[in-house]
């Protein structure tokens, strides 16, 4: 068990033929990956890497192959139409890591999504999921950093979720899933989403979560985890140095008319009983501790 | 991306928002011809600069006469504007907005922007109009009304009058306060804003209803399509090396400190920024460098952090991923080459290769200081900064 991905997904990329889209597609199925399709207007009917079939529609890719997954990394934009056209189509978990979505496109897309209830997007604008156990990684991350394990990693960052995963791995504990939940302003799936499943996974023992300046999904991860999350969690808040008013890289990480600072996460987070780690450095550290304290509540 | 309040109006006009009468002025002789075109008996001279709360900053100024008009664009222009969201050093006033001056019968405040919590634009009201809606939100936050849009069918009439009654405005003002939230949401949407602010909206005495002042913020991830808004940028508003580091796709905001940082990946930017303030230090800068930092990109990195004299340290941490740690190491050692670096240069890599990678650093015939973690990397970069190292 682990979340959103095991041995059973099958995973068709949008995208495919373009310059990022065929470099992570031999990544990923070097990794272990089930890759059965690639979508690429106009390309249908050839092979990629001599062996995985091509479709004009994700519709089509489908329904030939049975791909249940899709990772998206179509241009900015076109990449929204993606999302719709793999909902359309009825792939139950979408991972779009295109980065650079207009916000307006992501605000119709989702609310596209609304009326597809099976159909769940993470990302835009993330690296990925990976299921170590599985040998199932649908994104851009380092597949080798990883390792089986029993940890569930939730970020808004992507070199940040490295930083924790490598320290998990190099204490021998590894990961059950490690996701990339991106840092736009509007994504699909949040901390909460990710929180519910790892809280509901047997093979998932504790949670390090990574959040950063901006919006207040980190408050409201505080308000789930202090209600309803029984396992050890670790968390970091990126930002604390951040100025106001000023994009830090992300679209989603701006402190904005006060709101979104680090400081009044961070203070949600211990409140609810994360146990915060001062500095990255100390991400895998603090998360053996939380774990030795043993489970928040039963 | 930001624009000016008189550009804000333009864009309100086109789309049938209400704006009051006005003209652009360069010199203090364009303000008073500008004043004589309007012809009207009160004026206002606005200071246009890409920040709020310019009034208490004395940025706005009420006048009588087109010699007065002159005479207040002559004390504006030049002057360094301090307010609120400025830097503290102020910002210099290169253009006056003058305006007719109406008269009033009530002050609101109305905006559009992205509510993150529901993925949708929201509609923002409240009765204290002239205030920043954030000391509202504090103080009153009951007088803070909110219309969510659904994307598939737009604003709808019945959200302008919930918004307007609950505003108290008169039945008669309510069907042109519809009106006035359509053609905003029309010019949000269709310029891909970020933010739409009216603050105050008035209610004249005779009825009618007009944006006052004007703000729009755009979302750069649209800019490809939105030419006009591009047509809109104000390049003597922008920090000159923030807007030398988007020419190299690398994202860069300047602080006060005295440690550059060079990192790949906005998160692990911040955190390093971060560390260095948790062991005693402070960062010059936060730049994230991608996810490719090829040698390239990183010469560039390191000249923009140069350019500001105050570094005594560079800091580089980057996670070799899908890019290995001895081509970063490569890439890092030709580019100090490259830039003459004489500052300290503290370097930490971790990831695929890490070994190899340092062993580039320390064969390079260059005092790199190598650091094993991001703590350890920003107590060695403090220490050289101060000199102790």
């Amino acid at each position: 068990m682990s979340i959103l991905v095991d041995s059973s997904t099958r995973v068709l990329i949008q995208g495919i033929t373009g310059a990022t889209g065929s470099f992570h597609a031999l990544q990923m199925m070097e990794y272990g990956t089930q890759l059965v399709a690639g979508v690429t207007p106009g390309k249908g009917g050839g092979l990629f890497a001599d062996r995985v079939p091509l479709f004009n529609t994700v519709a089509e890719a489908v329904k030939a192959t049975g791909a249940n997954a899709s990772a998206v990394y179509v241009p900015p934009p076109f990449a929204a139409d993606a999302i719709m056209e793999a909902a359309d189509a009825g792939v139950s978990l979408i991972v779009a890591i295109t980065e650079g979505i207009a916000v307006l496109d992501m605000v119709r897309a989702k609310r596209f999504l609304q009326d597809k209830p099976g159909v769940r997007l993470v990302g835009p604008n993330c690296p990925g999921v990976i299921t170590p156990g599985a040998r199932c990684k649908i994104g851009i991350m380092p597949g080798h950093i990883h390792r089986p394990g029993r940890v569930g990693v939730v970020s808004r960052s992507g070199t940040l979720t490295y930083e924790a995963v490598f320290q998990l791995t190099q204490l021998g504990l590894g990961q059950s899933t490690a996701v990339g939940i991106g840092g736009d302003p509007v994504n699909g799936t949040d901390f909460v989403d990710c929180l519910q499943m790892f809280n509901r996974d047997p093979e998932t023992d504790g949670v390090i979560m990574i959040g950063e300046i901006g919006g207040s999904a980190e408050e409201a991860a505080a308000d789930y985890i202090a209600r309803e999350f029984t396992k050890p969690i670790a968390g970091f808040v990126a930002g604390v140095s951040a100025p106001p008013g000023k994009r830090m890289g992300h679209a989603g990480a701006i402190i904005a008319g006060g709101k979104g600072t680090a400081a009044e996460k961070i203070r949600a987070l211990e409140k609810a009983g994360v146990l915060i780690a001062a500095s990255p450095t100390e991400l895998g550290t603090t998360l053996q501790e939380a774990l030795r304290r043993g489970p928040r509540k039963s | 991306m930001k624009i000016h309040e008189y550009q804000a109006k333009e864009i309100f006009a086109k789309y049938g928002v209400p704006v009051p009468r006005g003209f652009l002025a360069h010199t203090p002789e364009e303000a008073e011809s500008a004043a004589v075109r309007l012809g009207s008996p009160v004026l206002v001279v606005k200071a246009q600069i890409h920040a709020g709360g310019r009034g208490k900053g004395g940025g706005v100024k009420v006048v009588k006469s087109p010699g007065e008009a002159r005479e207040a664009a002559s004390q504006m222009l030049g002057m360094m504007l301090k307010t609120h969201q400025t830097g503290p050093g102020g910002q210099k006033v290169r253009k006056v907005y003058v305006e007719e001056g109406l008269p009033i019968a009530r002050e609101l405040y109305l905006a559009a922007t992205l509510d993150r919590a529901t993925s949708r634009i929201t509609f923002i009201a409240s009765s204290e109009g002239g205030v920043e809606i954030e000391e509202t939100a504090a103080k009153h936050p009951e007088k803070i009304l909110r219309q969510s849009v659904d994307p598939a069918v737009g604003f709808l009439d019945f959200q302008g009058r919930a918004l307007a009654f609950g505003l108290g405005l008169p039945s008669e003002v309510a069907n042109k306060f519809v009106g006035f939230c359509r053609a905003l949401y029309r010019a949000y949407v269709e310029t891909d804003a970020s933010l739409a602010e009216v603050n105050p909206l008035v209610l004249l005495k005779d009825g009618g209803i007009v944006a006052l002042d004007a703000k729009m913020n755009f979302d750069d991830n649209a800019l490809y399509r939105q030419k006009e808004i591009v047509g809109y940028r104000d390049i003597d508003e922008e920090d000159p090396i923030e807007a030398k580091a988007k020419e190299f796709d690398l994202s860069y905001i300047a602080l006060d400190g005295n440690i550059g940082c060079m990192v790949n990946g906005a998160g692990l930017a911040m955190a390093t920024m971060d560390t260095i303030k948790l062991v005693g230090g402070s960062p010059a800068n936060f730049l994230d460098v991608g996810g490719g930092a090829s040698q390239e990109k990183v010469t560039a990195a390191f000249k923009l952090i140069l350019a500001d004299k105050k570094v005594r340290a560079i800091l580089v941490n980057i996670f070799g991923g899908i890019m290995k740690c001895d081509v970063i190491a490569a890439g890092v050692v030709a580019a100090a080459k490259d830039v003459r670096l004489k500052v300290p240069l503290i370097v930490r890599l971790e990831g695929t290769n890490v070994d190899l990678g340092k062993e580039i650093l320390r064969t390079s015939g260059l005092p790199i200081i190598a650091a094993d973690n991001l703590r350890q990397a920003a107590e060695k970069a403090v220490a050289a900064a101060s000199g102790r190292l």
